[in-house]
């Protein structure tokens, strides 16, 4: 049976005249790692606060671990909250060690495990600097060692890794396996799509207060049946064989462009398509599959 | 409702205490300490210089003296002290963040507020009473009572403007506005409620108003605390227009003490009805 940690039931938020966010239902299950993705001002950040509890939902209701996040238990509920708001800000004048201390008194969470929690987002040797010398990336994984704090069942990232390098964002998901792994549940947002269309176990695509596409990457794309994109390198001279072979397939010609074709082909053509350039053995100097990205399955959504 | 009544002290603590600290350590309270002692050693010493005189003269006097200059001063610096405690979080975007964690909106007010009011109450009493231990050697006990009253009193006058300010950084949508409102408040309260009460009563020929005038008193923080001292001091009574037009039964210290303490409620009960 699945065990649903959050449950979001019809849940709209109005701001005067604007439905910012409206008539949503979302599931997420436990020890999934769950993609919320959007255009700005799509409603992601007001449905994450309402979840958070820290707006009141216009109409709705939403449950965490079957409780109301705004009722009597809400303190129980929120101590198993890990919550990295976009854009975190902090204390300049405390260091990260004590900022963290701070936190950590607020949720009740024993104030030693702050210095391994450092260790652990790479802040081990910053720890006892002020945050006024914090770069964009240190004050993120500060962040981000706040919302671990307490290890919570459920965690709420928005925008999680701006300002992090390559490295960063590694050891950020290198960290939120490890917690799926202790049973946590992480719930997202990017604007970064390549970053986690690889990462998340499913995603909701949210446009103008509304679940557009709900589902894992592949279902979406299948869903949205985007053509796969092939990427040929011919031999010089060859294009026009490769223009003949292709013609029977309704494809259309293709044109070169930087030495090499892209050939838009629709999934069910795939193998025909493939089996004709294995026939042009010797005249094809590379080829590329690439399946249509979550950008381009997100875009197909927006149009 | 519930919300309110479900009260976790520890989390107020965390909070005071963060406040608290965060003055010590930008040497705020040592700054406001500093400007309190050498106020208070100044007019204690050169406060009778108009009269041809210097040295300490009485301690009726000097809290006469200090009274003028602490009820200009206390209010604006309450005020600056927590126009922006909410304002502050929500414009620097830190506020979110706060409002996750397991705490009530009530006690992150009441937090801000009880460590605010600890930086202020701690610079009062390590300024004034430093002054009031160097005097402690030439006046009686009785006095140094009073002065000891002045100190308290100038502490609840404190938090009673500190109480509005927080009011005002929950109602303000930015920091300018916010301050705004407190410079306001403190015109209002400090500089134009006394001239307005006083300028009704030549108006009218004093035929109105007169009866309701010292009830009106009650109405301003400041003037709370300026009949609390002066009214005690016989000596100083007679130089205060003021305190001869007030009856006798209404100078009741717990009565004002009382009413100080409804101001400091007041802002606060309204601030956590707006926090919301």
């Amino acid at each position: 049976m699945k065990n649903n940690v959050i449950e979001v039931s019809a849940v709209a938020k109005r701001f005067g005249e604007i439905r910012a966010v409206d008539g949503v239902d979302l599931a997420v299950q436990q020890g999934e790692i769950f993609g919320l993705i959007g255009h700005n001002g799509a409603g992601k950040s007001t449905l994450f606060k309402m979840m958070l509890g820290l707006l009141p939902a216009s109409e709705g209701e939403i449950r965490i671990h079957g409780q109301s996040i705004q009722g009597e238990a809400f303190r129980q509920v929120r101590r198993h909250i890990g919550y990295l708001p976009e854009n975190v800000v902090f204390y300049d004048n405390l260091t990260g060690l004590e900022t963290l201390g701070f936190f950590a008194d607020l949720k009740s969470v024993d104030k030693s495990t702050c210095p391994a929690l450092l260790e652990k987002v790479g802040l081990g040797h910053a720890a006892n600097r002020r945050v006024r010398g914090y770069s964009k990336g240190m004050r993120q994984r500060l962040g981000f060692a706040q919302a671990l704090l307490g290890k919570p069942a459920i965690l709420f990232l928005d925008e999680p890794t701006t300002g992090l390098d390559p490295e960063g964002i590694r050891e950020f998901y290198q960290i939120l396996r490890e917690m799926r792994e202790q049973g946590a549940t992480v719930i997202l947002t990017s604007h970064i799509l390549a970053e986690i269309q690889e990462r998340v176990d499913r995603l909701a695509i949210m446009r103008m207060g509304k679940i557009q596409a709900l589902g894992t990457v592949q279902s979406l794309r299948e869903e949205m049946d985007l053509p796969l994109i092939i990427q040929i390198c011919m031999q010089p001279g060859m294009l026009g064989e490769l223009n003949a072979a292709l013609a029977p397939l309704g494809l259309g010609e293709v044109v070169e462009a930087d030495g090499s074709v892209l050939l838009r082909c629709p999934r069910e053509t795939k193998m025909a398509v493939l089996s004709v350039l294995v026939g042009l053995d010797g005249k094809v100097a590379d080829l590329h599959v690439r399946e249509p990205s979550l950008e381009d399955v997100f875009l197909g959504y927006s149009e | 409702m519930s919300r309110i009544l479900n009260i976790e002290w520890h989390q107020i603590g965390v909070i005071a205490s963060k406040e608290f600290w965060d003055r010590i350590r930008n040497r705020w309270v040592l700054a406001v300490a500093i400007v309190f002692t050498a106020f208070a050693l100044v007019i204690a010493y050169f406060g009778a210089a108009q009269q041809g005189a210097v040295g300490f003269h009485s301690i009726e006097v000097t809290i006469a003296s200090l009274v003028s200059l602490v009820i200009y001063l206390i209010p604006l610096i309450a005020l600056i002290l927590g126009y922006d405690a909410i304002v502050g979080e929500r414009e620097r975007g830190s506020l979110d963040l706060l409002l996750s964690m397991p705490i009530t909106r009530f006690e992150l007010l009441f937090g801000k507020f009880c460590g605010l009011s600890g930086a202020l109450a701690f610079s009062t009493l390590a300024g004034f009473g430093l002054v009031g231990l160097l005097l402690s050697y030439q006046v009686d006990t009785a006095s140094l009572f009073h002065y000891a009253g002045f100190m308290f009193s100038a502490i609840l006058m404190g938090m009673a403007f500190l109480s509005m300010a927080v009011a005002v950084s929950v109602i303000a949508t930015d920091r300018t506005m916010a301050s705004g409102i407190a410079i306001a408040l403190w015109f209002f309260f400090v500089l134009v409620f006394d001239l307005l009460l006083l300028g009704a009563l030549v108006v009218t020929g004093g035929e109105y108003g007169g009866d309701i005038f010292p009830y009106l008193l009650f109405l301003n923080p400041a003037d709370i605390f300026r009949i609390l001292n002066i009214f005690g001091l016989e000596e100083v009574k007679s130089l205060y227009g003021l305190a001869t037009v007030f009856p006798e039964n209404l100078a009741n210290p717990w009565l004002l003490g009382a009413t100080m303490v409804m101001w400091i409620a007041a802002p606060l009960g309204f601030a956590s009805w707006r926090f919301k």
